[in-house]
């Protein structure tokens, strides 16, 4: 160093540097990166939106009003003429909603001859509680003269007036709820009797038009039925066909023709598929309109393409070095195939048939061309009953006036963002699970 | 093990110098891919029990020669050979002749350590199993062993066979892979430069083991190290541009050559 100081010149010339634009490249790497980060919050801030959207006016549906009081199963009002050993259908038709009105005009203490009173007192309760008491002493004839403790459902209105979502200070002949009943409302939830409780209903009741009776149950099970379709249909078919594409067909004007074709089905708005559906299954072949069968095979030929295209994606990907290590050792090609090649492919196979579930699970426009934007409040026994599917029953339900239906529209969406959710974890987990190096 | 693997070589070598029986031969092979032709009219014979080296510069067609002598190069799309190649009184590209079945005796070890990822036991067995060759678990462990034990890696995987194959270091896998090859009982080994990702240690290992396996094997080796070649081979082979520039025992092959292009190669002059 010393050397250096003290050379001849006596201070060390500064070497004039060459400007090769170091700093014109770093910043455009920096806008660069800006741009990106910019893209990515732009990105987040909208999914934050429509999360807290739906979240906000969703979370409420998971908790349903109810009105807990004693009922008295009164012989009186249900069988007067004691007849219900002879003839069953007593019981069955009997008047169940005046026993619920009965039993909270008691506790409200409404007098009995109140007309103007028990009718709105009537319009508190939700008209369900008919088929809630009916079930109830059907299940057990004893309880009929006796008085029983039960949770009544709230009416719709109530439900809402007492969840805050409807604006008590617009005058009362504008909203659904009267301040009398509000009054009662407040009465009855200060004495304990009236409060929010835990809505199983909404993941077990078929459709209604009664906001608090309505639930996505029907549209879980069809929605559950087509996804089970799809998956045995098109995982097969679909990894069969990329299977032979990929492998063994000969690459030829006719293989590219197809390859090319598939491509462009995965491109194909769903809605066509719909109309393919309604032609070929509903009006050529006869199948039942409205049931999940049918949206299973439309969903097929939807799904198809997406799953191909994955599978061969990752076959392409396992390395040609384990196919020429098996084709040595003296493998035929099915073997290298099925022992080799298929067990490395599987987790991309896996999150190629998630992910086209996934997508399949979600999609509405060609279930409403056949006929699963259906009222079914009845359980589907098997594909072939009608039945509707979570992404229509929200369709549906986000077309409905009532107030109390805004919310159960929402807390639908967040069910059916939960399956969504879960199976892309799933897609994610199978992936960790299955992947091997090489 | 060494003394005796080592004498049973020098017995096989003497048996052999008498008389040359010719393991493999080919006779006019041409390869071409599509339009491009990479092979002119090759006639190579691969003796019998003995380590016949390939050299040459890049791409001047040794891989696709050793490629030819198992029909691994049916595998590649538009891919065709011409000419004749007989593993012992066999037509290998005979209608008669099954490519599985091909494969089963002419054995291949590839450039890059390929074992299935899968444990060392199962990439043993895999050959054996597919081509029935073990009856009942025992038999399978017997072979196993055997085959680990040939490829001089049985003391260092014993402990641990249902481990990945793929754990092993790049040596020990080539190794796995040469054992996998002989699990299945070929009567040819074809290496394509099996040393070329390998460090110098687990290259001298791996020699060492061809040198070994002589005794009951024929092994064509392609090797981009002139060095490798004098080192483990008994007859060399010089490709250049698609033909076969000269064939000659080893010994001659480094020292005195036929051919001038030989000569330079070897001298460093291309290549």
């Amino acid at each position: 160093m010393t050397d250096v100081v003290s050379s001849p010149a006596g201070v060390l010339a500064k070497p004039a540097r060459r400007d090769i634009g170091i700093k014109r490249r770093y910043a455009a790497e920096r806008r660069f990166r800006a741009y990106g980060i910019a893209a990515l919050s732009f990105g987040l801030l909208f999914l934050a939106l429509l999360l807290w959207s739906v979240v906000s006016k969703g979370y409420t549906a998971f908790q349903q009003t109810m009105i807990t009081v004693p009922v008295e199963f009164s012989e009186q009002i249900i069988d007067k003429d004691n007849e219900r050993a002879t003839d069953p259908q007593k019981l069955l038709t009997a008047n169940y909603p005046l026993i619920a009105r009965n039993a909270v005009a008691k506790a409200l203490g409404v007098a009995e001859g109140d007309r103007a009173g028990l009718r709105a007192v009537n319009q508190m309760i939700s008209d369900a509680v008919r088929g809630q008491l009916r079930d109830m002493v059907v299940a057990n004839p004893q309880i009929v003269g006796t008085t029983q403790t039960v949770s009544l459902l709230a009416a719709g209105d109530v439900d809402s007036a007492f969840k805050g979502q409807i604006d008590l200070t617009v005058t009362e002949n504008n909203r659904k709820v009267s301040d009398q009943q509000v009054g009662w409302m407040n009465q009855l939830a200060e004495a304990g009797a009236l409060g929010k409780h835990f809505n199983t209903g909404i993941f077990v009741n078929g459709n209604s038009s009664r906001p608090e009776a309505a639930g996505v149950g029907v549209a879980l099970i069809g929605s559950f039925y087509m996804m089970l379709i799809v998956l045995v249909l098109a995982l097969p078919i679909g990894v069969a066909a990329s299977i032979y594409l990929e492998e063994f067909a000969p690459k030829n004007k006719f293989t590219d023709l197809i390859e090319v074709n598939i491509n462009n089905l995965a491109a194909v708005p769903s809605i066509v598929y719909g109309l393919l559906g309604l032609a070929v299954f509903i009006n050529f072949m006869g199948l039942p309109r409205s049931a999940s069968l049918v949206g299973g095979l439309v969903l097929t030929l939807m799904t198809l393409p997406t799953i191909i295209i994955a599978t061969r994606a990752a076959l392409k990907a396992v390395p040609p070095s384990i196919r020429a290590a098996a084709l040595g050792l003296g493998a035929s090609k099915m073997q290298t195939i099925f022992h080799h090649v298929l067990p490395l492919a599987m987790p991309g196979i896996l999150t190629g048939t998630i992910i086209g579930l996934a997508h399949a699970l979600g999609e509405t426009a060609p279930l409403l061309l056949i006929g699963m934007v259906a009222f079914v409040a009845n359980y589907p026994t098997t594909p072939m009953d009608p039945s509707t599917a979570l992404p229509v029953q929200i369709y549906m339900w986000a077309n409905e006036a009532e107030r109390a239906f805004v919310e159960r529209t929402s807390g639908a969406i967040i069910i059916l963002l939960l399956f969504l959710i879960v199976m892309n974890v799933g897609a994610i987990l199978l992936r960790r699970r299955f992947e091997r190096r090489w | 093990m060494n003394m005796l693997s080592e004498a049973a070589v020098e017995k096989a070598l003497d048996k052999k110098m008498n008389e040359v029986a010719y393991k493999m031969i080919g006779k006019d092979v041409s390869v071409y891919y599509g339009e491009k032709r990479a092979l002119f009219d090759v006639n190579l014979n691969v003796r019998e029990n003995t380590v016949t080296a390939l050299i040459g510069p890049s791409g001047c067609g040794k891989s696709t020669f050793l490629r030819t002598l198992n029909r691994m190069n049916d595998t590649i799309e538009n891919c065709r050979v011409t000419g004749k190649i007989t593993l012992d009184t066999d037509d290998i590209y005979d209608k008669e002749i099954d490519v599985v079945e091909l494969r089963a005796r002419v054995g291949m070890v590839f450039q890059k350590p390929n074992p299935f990822p899968k444990s060392i036991y199962e990439n043993i067995s895999y050959g054996p199993r597919i081509h029935g060759l073990a009856r009942g678990k025992a038999e399978m462990d017997a072979i196993v062993e055997a085959s680990l034990q040939r490829a001089g890696l049985w003391g260092e995987v014993k402990d641990r066979l249902h481990e990945g194959g793929t754990g092993l270091s790049g040596g020990q896998q080539q190794r796995l892979c040469i054992a996998r090859a002989i699990a299945v009982s070929p009567e040819v080994i074809l290496m394509d430069e099996p040393c070329s990702a390998l460090d110098p240690i687990a290259t001298a290992k791996v020699e060492e083991l061809i040198h070994e396996l002589r005794a009951n094997y024929t092994i064509v080796i392609v090797t981009h190290s002139m060095q490798q070649a004098a080192r483990v081979s008994q007859r060399t082979a010089m490709f250049h541009l698609g033909q076969l520039v000269e064939e000659n025992d080893t010994d001659k092959m480094f020292t005195n050559p036929d051919d001038q292009r030989t000569q330079d190669y070897i001298m460093g002059r291309f290549g």
